[in-house]
């Protein structure tokens, strides 16, 4: 295909050409950008957590008499267990992606001001089976550790105590080492670790994206009050049946009790709610705005080829076929395509520069930028075919008439 | 000549139908998406004491150990924007400024008298008596209860609108009793429906920032003597005792300030900073850095409109401009397809200005009726939002300067888009158009 008498052929058409370069540039630029942070969304909606998320529900049991919690607590997980469906139960303080039980200051050297925050998973005898820890180094807790770990009217289990941590935390405070057995500092107490997890995450919406979002640690308690949900395991396909049975048999053993249930499924696509309707949102927006891209093509190309319908006449009856035709309306598109994306690249990048800088967001990877260039060329092609079609169709006798 | 115009805008919309549509969806399109953003971004960092926020503020003070028992330094501000008790009521009892509050919250359980009604969760503050009269908070019956009583540590409550219709069927409860977590405590004061948005004085405090509001408040000292805990605390000893909150190395509410002018601020940051001075030579603190905020000042620090949000109206703003890049071109290609009807005008004597003239009454009423069609998408788009489950989304309607606004950003829209076009079309020489015929 003959370039030269396409760019001159442009030039008489500077304004027109130009708006479609710029429409194209100020698409590949928004295209860009929307398209890394949905691809940032995206991977933070398919975060793993290594528990039996699809089999647990979570009921909270708030507002009963603290005094009676040592009764309470293992009458209560008994009736649980007795569920018709129910594989395992326990009490915990808080849970994944659930509301925060507070955050910890953590580190490998007393009085460390490399310290790092970390939330706190604190469980009754059964919690590492019924969540489905994955051990990957050292041992779950013992009898004798679950019975002397007592919190008291204290915010913490006394120093000297055990605990386990996740593989992320274990990197983070050892890096490089064996966790087993050091010491972990927690404000003024220390711990022995005793077990390394595969990564669970932390408590709360707010951590989700980070790299601090698996820093958690696990402590065995004794009945307490600072218990106040209970974790019941089952098969997906059992667990809203057990569910209403557990929320049931709680109310009925304490009325006084304020009792709300969900799935740990549920709990995680509450954490995760904006996320999700930001990426509902970007991608509306992107395929809204390719759309808004392709009808201005086909309006200025289609202008293009009622205005030249003379000239495209004369071609043919010189001798030029109907493909040498479409060829050229679709080589000056790809031209201007590939200005307009030129230019649209140069905006991406500023654009990710400028939200770099103020916003939570990461370096755009290059792979990017070609890849929403590649999406405008096809976009702009197909947007193009109609008119071309059309151009293509303009019989040779149109040159011989006067108008 | 107006009239004319129109008439002649008209025939050229039914002449290109489809171009037409084209340009109008475009634009609707690009607006509906803008304003819907802006609309969300203007509910989110809205102000929610607009009569008075430049005279409310909050202080807050490093409460860093000068005996270097803290190892906080996982993140600055680790104490996560709180006060201690102490400080709070040192500052209070100053009486420094024209009213001053503590504020914290607490997960009020409330049981109905009804038999077979079970309890429930409902949103509690713990206050000092000045919060009402501070935060505007507009009374149905009775009011707050005095300095005196909160000093007394007096059983007495104020329920919001929401609780009294639940517990009281919305009638007159001041004088009846509510059950919160499990104690007795005397209506004094029932609120009309208050819910400032952001809930500005729970930011720090571990509430949600949007929402419904609160649904009960009890004097400070009284809910303390009842063991009520507040809902977000930060302890920097591990052997720290809830129960003893007053006095444990943890900081757990924050204090909210109002002055009679806001021209006052600089007398009242240099009383604070004194204080924190004195503390440190004291031996309590380490740093005795302050912080003073005012009210949008504190909303901002605190970052309450999320990063998503900001970046969407930019996103959305991008997307307005492409749409108006494209409506340029269609509009462009309208009227060089006109260059004949140009020079038969100017031929038969129209000027310049006037073939101007009609090209921009030509472009603004395609951005009326894309402001139209942006006012209908942006329904749409709040609509969605408001079936997203984010805290705001029963917030997210299009208020009447949205609405106005819709049609101000269409029809500059339209205008800065018809002015290529038309100064393209004016600029046509008649006779060379005329020739051809």
């Amino acid at each position: 295909m003959e370039i030269q008498p396409i760019l001159s052929a442009l030039r008489k058409h500077k304004i027109p050409a130009t708006l479609v370069v710029l429409e194209i540039a100020l698409a590949c630029a928004v295209l860009c950008n929307a398209i890394f942070m949905i691809g940032q969304r995206v991977g933070e909606l398919r975060m793993p957590n290594a528990i039996d998320q699809n089999g647990l529900v979570d009921i909270s049991v708030n507002g009963t008499d603290p005094r009676f919690v040592n009764a309470d607590i293992p009458r209560d997980l008994a009736a649980l267990q007795h569920i018709a469906g129910a594989i395992d139960a326990a009490a915990i303080t808080s849970v994944p992606f659930g509301k925060s039980f507070g955050t910890d200051s953590v580190s490998a050297k007393a009085n460390d001001p490399d310290a790092s925050g970390a939330s706190r998973y604190m469980f009754t005898r059964t919690g590492p089976r019924t969540l489905g820890l994955r051990l990957l180094e050292g041992r779950f807790f013992n009898e004798d550790e679950y019975a002397d770990s007592k919190l008291g009217d204290n915010i913490s289990v006394p120093s000297g105590h055990v605990v386990i941590v996740t593989q992320s935390l274990a990197k983070r405070l050892w890096p490089g080492q064996n966790a087993l057995g050091r010491e972990m500092w927690m404000g003024d107490h220390d711990y022995t670790v005793i077990g390394v997890v595969a990564n669970v995450a932390r408590p709360g919406g707010d951590v989700i994206g980070h790299d601090y979002a698996y820093y958690a640690t696990f402590f065995p308690l004794s009945p307490d009050p600072a218990l106040t949900d209970y974790l019941v395991r089952t098969t997906p396909g059992d667990r809203t049946r057990v569910l209403h049975a557990a929320i049931a048999k709680l109310h009925a053993l304490s009325p006084q009790a304020v009792i709300a249930g969900q799935t740990l499924t549920e709990i995680r696509d509450s954490a995760f709610a904006n996320i999700r309707s930001t990426v509902w949102m970007l991608v509306q927006v992107c395929l809204v705005m390719l759309a808004v891209t392709a009808f201005s093509i086909v309006g200025l190309s289609s202008f293009w080829v009622g205005q030249r319908r003379k000239q495209i006449g004369i071609r043919r009856a010189l001798g030029g076929t109907r493909a040498q035709i479409a060829q050229y309306f679709q080589t000056e598109n790809f031209l201007l395509s590939t200005a307009g994306v030129a230019v649209g690249m140069i905006l991406a990048y500023g654009a990710n520069l400028y939200l770099l800088a103020h916003y939570q967001l990461d370096h755009m990877p290059w792979y990017y930028l070609p890849a929403s260039a590649a999406v405008l060329w096809i976009l702009g092609q197909l947007a193009v075919l109609g008119p071309a079609l059309r151009a293509a169709a303009v019989p040779p006798v149109v040159a011989t008439r006067s108008t | 000549m107006f009239a004319y115009y129109l008439d002649l805008a008209l025939r050229s919309f039914r002449r290109n139908p489809v171009l037409t549509a084209l340009m109008v969806l475009a634009l609707g399109l690009g607006i509906g998406a803008s304003i819907t953003t802006l609309t969300v971004l203007k509910l989110l960092s809205g102000d929610p004491l607009p009569q008075k926020s430049a005279r409310i503020f909050t202080p807050l003070l490093d409460p860093t150990p000068a005996d270097g028992s803290a190892t906080p330094a996982y993140m600055p501000r680790w104490w996560g924007n709180l006060m201690t008790y102490t400080d709070a009521m040192n500052l209070l009892s100053a009486h420094q400024a024209e009213r001053q509050a503590v504020v914290s919250l607490v997960k009020a359980k409330i049981a109905p008298s009804q038999a077979g009604a079970y309890p429930f969760y409902s949103n509690g503050v713990m206050t000092t008596a000045d919060f009402f009269a501070m935060f505007d908070a507009p009374f149905e019956y009775g009011g707050g209860w005095s300095a005196q009583d909160g000093e007394n540590r007096a059983p007495v409550a104020v329920i919001a609108a929401r609780l009294n219709d639940k517990l009281f069927e919305g009638k007159d409860s001041v004088g009846r009793t509510v059950r919160v977590n499990g104690h007795d405590y005397r209506v004094v004061g029932v609120l009309k429906p208050w819910a400032p948005q952001p809930r500005f004085y729970a930011l720090a405090l571990g509430g949600t920032s949007y929402g419904m509001g609160d649904g009960v408040f009890l004097p400070l000292l009284s809910a303390r003597a009842d063991h009520m805990n507040p809902e977000n605390y930060s302890c920097w000893e591990s052997g720290a005792n809830l129960q003893r909150l007053e006095t444990a190395p943890c900081a757990w509410v924050s204090i909210w300030i109002e002055l009679a002018h806001a021209s006052d601020a600089r007398a009242y940051t240099t009383f604070l900073s004194n204080y924190a001075h004195q503390q440190v030579a004291l031996g309590r603190f380490s740093d005795p850095k302050v912080w003073f905020y005012d009210l949008m000042g504190y909303l901002q620090e605190q970052q309450v409109v999320p990063d998503d949000v900001q970046m969407q109206t930019y996103l959305a703003f991008g997307f307005l401009l492409i749409c108006i890049v494209g409506t340029v071109g269609l509009l462009l290609a309208k009227c060089l397809g006109r260059s004949h009807e140009i020079g038969t005008r100017r031929a038969l004597g129209a000027s310049r200005a006037a073939i101007f003239a009609q090209f921009m009454v030509e472009s603004g009423m395609v951005g009326i009726a894309g402001g139209v069609l942006g006012l209908l998408f942006a329904e749409i788009g709040l609509w969605e939002i408001r079936h997203e489950p984010v805290q705001y989304a029963h917030l997210a309607h299009l208020d009447p300067t949205m609405f106005l606004a819709t049609f101000v950003v269409a029809l500059v829209a339209s205008l800065v888009a018809g002015l290529l076009p038309a100064l393209r079309a004016c600029l046509v020489a008649p006779a060379p158009q005329l020739k051809s015929v």
